[in-house]
């Protein structure tokens, strides 16, 4: 018997209309674990490493992490791998939600998608029966819409949907998967699904999962839940409320918001708005939030509650989480109910709130710098809240000029021309960023922005405090019960931490200290992603429930493999290797790492460049951020640095 | 004759329901054999009947089987939401799935995880830090009368449905060709 992972995939080629249940290999567990990892061996192994994003060749896997479906709390992450039309390199979205455990008891591990439908269909997975059915009647419906339809069409309400609206049909590069209260945003995972004919994919599991060890197993998970309720009565002393807790941003929660809407850039992540948060402001934003908010929810086996149920006058219900309930207001520079009013929209179509608003705003600039004019864009309102709800309309649709801004700032640039490129001034690796503009460089934050693979700067920072503490007094109070630290140097590395002076940014943390925390912040994502733990309570705060010392332990009496602190390293190191290998052979080199040119008010290009080397050293990869024949050697990995030699990526060293 | 005896009960507090179902997850490894060895929630003697866009989210825990389907089909608006009766009911019963084994289709019954040693509240309980499901206790004056358990409830329930005598058959037979 397998333990905690099902040992299925479920195979379907939309091409050819096959469904296929395959076992999968265990050793594979033991190399990569499972979610991320596993899914990105099949991305290595079997997409060409020239595939089109849009392209039969391309898969598209929708894997749950090798906790998923235990008693693990947060363990519900499905984990989206497939080529991005956007970035052109492995795309990396997640999401919490109810799919993973349902797939899993379902009594399968992932599902890969293949090939390409010649019309819109869904797949219907119900236990061991599978049918791939025709979808023509749910065209053009909404995300949420179609999986309303499903459940009452299939008549089992306790089916999990995934789903594409209208922008994943149209093949927007930002298209999302959506899961009614989560969604797979980053990277335009929904695009590729759109390519595929694929409109939804509906599960519904009544099996039994199994852990290897029990007794120690549930002594651990109860230990998380004791721990997640000694964190909610004792919120971290010296951090802004919004760091002090566990969970995702407890954006649906929380009413003050100085610190997102002071720091974070308005508009096309250009203007700073100092002083914004007033009474006045708050009161109508607290109205706002008190009104639409319905039910703080969760996702599946989780305590924490970082998405609501919203409903606001002449608009359907929905379901939000976190950031997006600010990313349309700050980009269309109004008000928290427009927020709340058009992100009901863009969730039935489809889109990642991130890049959709600042597309949209980035579409406004154009046209206030005459780039783009009436010519462009007839019928374009004057009002800046219509005008947002005309750019999304025309975007999902791909009409006008809204197949262009289809494809992400990056991109529409490129094609509009006229000096349109100085204004997609926000992306890394052709993808948009967070809006925010900064003054002192800071060295760890430099690394992850540039290096990082999953395009999301927040996915891979957490376990490190963002700033120094102000007083050593503070700071010795904070390390008291870091236990988290994989190594008591980090502690030192805090302690010694200073706002001003010598030992403050940017050259300390040193090039040395940065490598070795980025290190452990990215491991700590990697190592969730494999798991299908949520990030919210692991890598992404401070302080967390599970960590590096608690992990191996949950592994071990999960699946019976007997797992040690440095395995764990190892298979995290691994499969980051993978992820980076799978982009060196789609042509991701060192010129593609750098944060854009006003990220930062005061730069410092020697150390920048100094940091990209040592890191790049750290990491096992050569100048060009490509992982070395050795360092792949190490991880077990010879066939992919053959691999990248056949094709004169790297070198014959030897 | 009355006798005293402890009555336990779950109350549920809907609004605090996050709807996340660590309620069911919990109760089907506490019920799994081994204890905790695996878990499904299909198993589960707990269920958040869920809408979530109608806000509806009621965790109902199971009661006594009953054997025949009750008459009742009726639609409740409470505070804007549409329940159906079933939403509120705690008896597994011959028309539909809920609180039945998804193998065998026989009933399953809370039974508050009594155990040896006991739990200080059933898991459900305890895995709910949001505090939806509240575990109290009470003393009452009740008749002296055996009360079923769980192979007795099955039994039943397969009594109704193949009758008596298939069922006394086919233990007389299973019993016979476990001997050999």
């Amino acid at each position: 018997m397998r333990y905690a992972e099902t040992g299925f995939n479920l195979e379907v080629d939309l091409s050819r209309g096959s469904v296929d249940r395959v076992e999968t290999d265990p050793g594979l567990t033991e190399l990569h674990l499972g979610g991320l990892g596993t899914n990105a061996r099949l991305l290595w192994d079997r997409v060409p490493a020239d595939a089109d994003p849009f392209s039969p060749e391309n898969l598209l896997i929708f894997g749950t992490g090798l906790l998923c479906g235990t008693p693990a709390p947060g363990a519900n992450r499905t984990i989206v791998t497939t080529l991005s039309p956007q970035t052109r390199l492995m795309a990396f979205s997640m999401m919490g939600g109810f799919f993973a455990p349902e797939l899993k008891y379902a009594g399968y591990d992932k599902v890969v998608i293949r090939g390409r439908s010649p019309k819109l269909v869904y797949l219907w997975i119900n236990n061991d029966k599978v049918e791939i059915r025709d979808a023509s009647h749910l065209q053009g419906k909404g995300a949420g819409e179609t999986a309303e339809l499903l459940r009452q069409e299939l008549k089992e309400p306790k089916a999990q949907v995934v789903s594409i609206g209208l922008a994943g049909e149209n093949r927007v590069y930002y298209a999302s998967i959506e899961q009614g209260r989560s969604s797979a945003s980053r990277g335009g995972v929904g695009a590729v699904m759109g390519d595929k004919g694929l409109k939804a994919i509906v599960v519904r599991g009544t099996k039994d999962i199994n852990v290897a060890d029990p007794a120690k197993f549930m002594s651990l998970a109860n230990d998380v839940l004791k721990y997640i309720q000694f964190r909610a009565t004792n919120p971290i002393p010296g951090v802004p409320a919004i760091l002090s807790g566990l969970g995702s941003p407890q954006e649906m929660a929380i009413h003050d918001e100085s610190w997102h809407t002071e720091n974070f850039a308005w508009g096309n992540a250009r203007t700073r708005r100092k002083g914004f948060w007033t009474e006045e402001v708050e009161k109508t934003w607290r109205e706002t939030q008190e009104n639409a908010r319905k039910r703080l929810i969760s996702c599946y086996n989780c305590p924490m509650k970082c998405g609501a149920t919203v409903s606001v006058p002449n608009t359907p219900v929905y379901m939000m989480k976190c950031y997006s309930k600010l990313t349309y207001t700050m980009a269309a520079m109004s008000d928290l109910e427009f927020g709340f009013q058009i992100a009901q929209k863009a969730t039935e179509y489809g889109v990642d709130a991130f890049s959709a608003p600042q597309t949209m705003a980035f579409a406004v600039e154009l046209y206030e710098a005459g780039i783009l004019t009436d010519q462009n864009m007839p019928g374009f309102p004057t009002d800046n809240k219509e005008r947002f709800y005309w750019l999304l309309d025309k975007i999902v649709r791909r009409e006008g000029i809204g197949d262009i801004l289809a494809n992400g700032t990056y991109w529409a640039a490129q094609q509009i021309g006229k000096g349109a490129e100085a204004y997609a001034h926000n992306n890394i690796k052709k993808h948009e960023q967070l809006p925010l503009k900064l003054g002192m460089l800071n060295p760890i934050y430099f690394l992850m922005y540039s290096t990082g693979e999953k395009i999301g700067i927040t996915q891979i920072e957490g376990q490190f405090p963002q700033a120094p503490f102000n007083t050593k007094e503070e700071r010795e109070e904070f390390v008291k019960d870091w236990f988290q630290v994989p190594d008591e140097k980090f502690k030192q590395y805090f302690l010694d931490w200073e706002p001003r002076g010598e030992n403050s940014n940017p050259y300390y943390p040193t090039v040395g200290m940065s490598c070795e925390i980025v290190d452990w912040m990215e491991k700590m994502h990697y190592i969730d992603d494999a798991l299908g733990v949520c990030a919210g309570l692991s890598s992404f705060p401070l302080k967390p429930p599970y960590h590096m010392h608690n992990y191996p332990l949950f592994i071990s009496a999960a699946t019976g493999m007997d797992i040690d602190e440095a395995e764990l390293s190892q298979i995290a190191r691994r499969n980051r290797t993978l992820v980076r290998a799978i982009n060196s052979r789609r042509g991701l080199r060192r010129a593609d790492e750098k944060p854009p040119e006003d990220h930062w008010k005061k730069r410092f290009p020697e150390l920048e460049e100094q940091l990209r080397d040592e890191y790049y050293k750290f990491k096992g990869w050569n100048s060009q951020g490509i992982p070395t024949k050795e360092s792949l050697h190490e991880l077990a990995m010879d066939f992919v640095g053959e691999d990248l030699e056949r094709r004169g990526i790297i070198k014959n060293e030897g | 004759m009355k006798v005293k005896k402890k009555i336990k009960t779950i109350k549920v507090v809907v609004d605090k329901c996050n709807g996340c179902r660590a309620c069911e997850m919990i109760c089907s490894a506490f019920h799994a054999n081994p204890q905790y060895s695996s878990n499904n929630p299909e198993r589960s003697r707990i269920r958040v009947i869920r809408d979530p866009l109608k806000d509806i989210y009621v965790p109902v825990y199971a009661g006594e089987y009953t054997s025949a389907e009750c008459m009742g089909r009726d639609k409740y608006v409470i505070d804007g939401k549409e329940y159906g009766e079933c939403d509120f009911c705690r008896a597994s019963c011959p028309s539909r799935t809920l609180f039945k084994e998804p193998d065998s289709g026989l009933p399953l019954k809370c039974d508050m995880c009594e155990s040896d040693p006991p739990q200080e509240k059933p898991l459900c309980v305890q895995w709910c830090i949001n505090e939806a499901l509240v575990y109290e206790e009470r003393e009452e004056e009740v008749e002296e009368g055996e009360m079923l358990g769980d192979v007795e409830t099955g039994l039943e329930a397969m009594i109704d449905k193949y009758g008596l005598q298939k069922i006394a058959d086919t233990v007389a037979r299973i019993s016979m060709s476990s001997k050999c």
